[in-house]
């Protein structure tokens, strides 16, 4: 029962990855990362993360990929359509990539994995809520002002200078 | 979760390999910035599954982190390509090079 639903997510993540990058059309990728970020947020309830998959979908799905869209028409020329690009450097990169693969397959594979035996999967926002405002506190408020710089950053920076 | 371990990873490492080589052959920036996210979420799964397979929950404290950070970075990136964009009326990472002499 568990194996179908994993190779279903897993399936759906792999294929709409793959066409995220293949794909010439800006717009098309854009939609291919929506359903990649739903299967992961699958996969995260499957491993028994609910509150995970639940922030990926709004913290993802609802923010970054907004954000993407948001700037996929902003620079696209509006007279001559230019949303399809093509790509560079395919042959270094292959190269690359199948070395990086083979190594870190080779390690995944032969590795001794301890694992615990399987338990009941439990809920765990509110352990992650205590975890995070009393052990975590400083991280959680250093995080708070990652974003409101960000936020100063990006307005600033995207905003049109007036010379 | 019945499912062995390794499984989860050569997941998450294939999704690593499609972020990897995103980056390095798209032309498009924002493409390219999709790849970083197909990445950072690919660490994100990694986490969580170790996470649970070890039954510590700080894994998973570890994503909201990373989470975080995915999102500042998208505000900022995206920002610095309408930027360069409005300058040079072009996001193909072959034709900025203005950092290059």
């Amino acid at each position: 029962m568990y194996d179908i639903i994993f190779y279903l997510f897993a399936a759906v993540t792999l294929v709409s990855a793959f066409f995220v990058v293949t794909n010439r059309n800006v717009v098309y990728s854009a939609f291919f990362l929506l359903f990649t970020f739903f299967g992961i947020a699958g996969i995260y309830v499957l491993l028994g993360a609910d509150f995970v998959a639940v922030v990926q979908v709004i913290v993802y799905v609802g923010g970054i990929l907004i954000l993407l869209l948001f700037g996929v028409m902003l620079t696209n020329k509006i007279t001559n359509v230019e949303i399809k690009t093509g790509t560079i450097n395919i042959l270094p990169a292959a190269i690359g990539v199948g070395i990086f693969a083979g190594v870190l397959l080779a390690a995944l594979i032969n590795s001794d994995w301890k694992t615990l035996p399987a338990g009941k999967p439990l809920p765990t926002t509110a352990l992650l809520g205590s975890m995070l405002i009393q052990d975590y506190l400083l991280v959680f408020e250093l995080l708070g002002i990652i974003l409101l710089i960000a936020l100063i950053g990006a307005a600033s920076i995207a905003r049109r200078e007036k010379v | 979760m019945n499912i062995p371990i390794e499984y989860y990873l050569i997941l998450s490492a294939f999704m690593f390999f499609v972020g990897v080589a995103g980056v390095l052959t798209r032309r498009n920036a924002i493409i390219v910035f999709m790849s970083i996210e197909l990445m950072l979420n690919s660490a994100n799964l990694t986490l969580v599954t170790f996470s649970s397979y070890l039954g510590n929950s700080i894994g998973q404290l570890f994503v909201f982190f990373v989470m975080t950070v995915a999102a500042a970075d998208a505000a900022v990136g995206l920002a610095i390509i309408i930027a360069i964009f409005r300058n040079k009326l072009t996001v193909n990472i072959d034709e900025i090079n203005i950092l290059k002499w």
